[in-house]
């Protein structure tokens, strides 16, 4: 018998709420839930927006707060910025989800963009690098750094022709 | 963060300006949703529009938790003089040019004090910074894609004279604000506005000699975060439509 915390329990509720924008990944492969603590009556959950502008975090609140509603007597869902929301916080099951519904995963971030550098290179140099979610190719070329929602990006196919969208690496 | 009453006036003074900056641009810009020059653009430009806006809202939101106000009651119900952007913003969008010009002297002025930002002492404030420089490293990618494209292009002049025009009221960014000394002092900023605009004004003037363009001297208006202009009287009517015409309205 594997016996669970509460907030295991609250966690795997969590990966039952989908993302408003793109319904394909939950809150918790994109990594935008950072904590979920239990304090008396009260159930805290810190949530990383994935953009500071995106229209996507009411709803995500909303839908947070409801599911965890029978978890405890009050749920809050604090917006935070403690730490910022990077694209290396989608976990390998979120970017095979994005893949399979025709996204292509943001680039692995890591160093960049370092604190002291101001020069955009590091995201320069990552840009043109996106594969093909249809046929997996990496002769893509890049349309537009911004797409129809702040953390997308539009590329173009050049072996399967077809557009696709890349998640933003940020 | 326990703050001496001369600080905690700065630092909103701090935010105010800084978010109105955010808002002004990003309601000018917005305006270019529909009818940009190519569909990229209006896309580019409306996604840009929204990271502005949506930076402004955060920022909004730490004056209002700073303050004990609404984030919406600042941003919707001041009149027209109690803004506090900087000269630069005051223009109307203009042409392309215009607003490729006013584009790319405000990023490079935004990162230089973004950085500067990231390692204050008052953790909301540097946090955001932080998490905000992902975002506007985007932006200065783009106008400097943009810069280089109009220089080479028949828009060159115009985009020279659109520099031109930009160039005084932008050093209204680094105008000294109310109670500067005591931001330095508690570490809520990290350097000088003077030290910044000059960081700034290498950094642009280096880009622009690629190009073989120039901008000459210029000084700090001490009036440049107060003065306003029939063009900003003209926008702030617009932005302001909804919340003036049922009070309390939520949309």
């Amino acid at each position: 018998m594997v016996i669970q915390t509460r907030e295991q329990v609250v966690w795997a509720a969590l990966a039952e709420v989908a993302d408003p924008e793109i319904p394909t990944i939950s809150v918790v492969d994109l990594g935008v839930i950072r904590s979920v603590a239990f304090d008396g009556p009260r159930l805290t959950v810190e949530l990383l927006p994935t953009f500071v502008g995106c229209p996507a975090v009411d709803v995500m609140q909303h839908d947070i707060g409801k599911r965890l509603r029978d978890f405890a007597d009050e749920v809050v869902v604090e917006v935070s910025f403690a730490e910022p929301w990077t694209s290396d916080r989608i976990t390998p099951e979120g970017r095979a989800r994005l893949r399979s519904s025709g996204f292509a995963p943001p680039v692995a971030i890591q160093a960049a963009p370092a604190a002291s550098a101001f020069e955009a290179d590091d995201l320069l140099s990552m840009l043109p690098i996106a594969t093909c979610p249809y046929c997996g190719s990496r002769n893509t070329t890049l349309e537009n750094p911004f797409g129809p929602t702040l953390c997308r990006a539009i590329y173009h196919c050049a072996d399967c022709r077809q557009p696709f969208e890349q998640f933003k690496s940020v | 963060m326990n703050l001496e009453v001369e600080a905690r006036v700065a630092l909103a003074e701090l935010l105010l300006s800084l978010a109105d900056d955010e808002f002004v641009i990003g309601f000018w810009d917005s305006e270019w949703t529909g009818i940009a020059p190519m569909l990229e653009e209006d896309v580019a430009m409306s996604s840009i529009s929204q990271d502005e806006i949506g930076h402004a809202r955060a920022l909004y939101g730490l004056l209002a938790e700073l303050t004990d106000a609404d984030a919406d009651a600042i941003a919707f119900g001041r009149p027209a003089t109690d803004f506090r952007h900087a000269a630069l913003m005051n223009h109307a969008r203009g042409d392309w040019a215009f607003t490729i010009a006013r584009r790319f002297l405000y990023e490079w002025a935004d990162a230089v004090r973004l950085l500067a930002i990231t390692g204050s002492s008052y953790e909301p404030l540097a946090n955001l910074a932080a998490k905000m420089r992902r975002e506007e490293s985007y932006h200065r990618m783009h106008i400097d894609a943009w810069l280089r494209r109009l220089a080479a292009s028949d828009a060159r002049d115009r985009l020279e004279a659109a520099l031109q025009r930009a160039w005084p009221d932008a050093q209204a960014i680094f105008s000294p604000l109310l109670g500067e000394a005591a931001l330095l002092s508690s570490g809520i900023l990290t350097r000088p506005f003077d030290e910044l605009r000059a960081e700034w004004r290498d950094r642009v003037q280096s880009i622009l000699a690629e190009q073989h363009l120039a901008l000459p001297d210029a000084s700090v208006p001490s009036d440049g975060r107060t003065r306003r202009t029939d063009d900003f009287e003209w926008l702030h009517g617009q932005f302001t439509l909804v919340a003036t015409s049922e009070e309390g309205a939520t949309w």
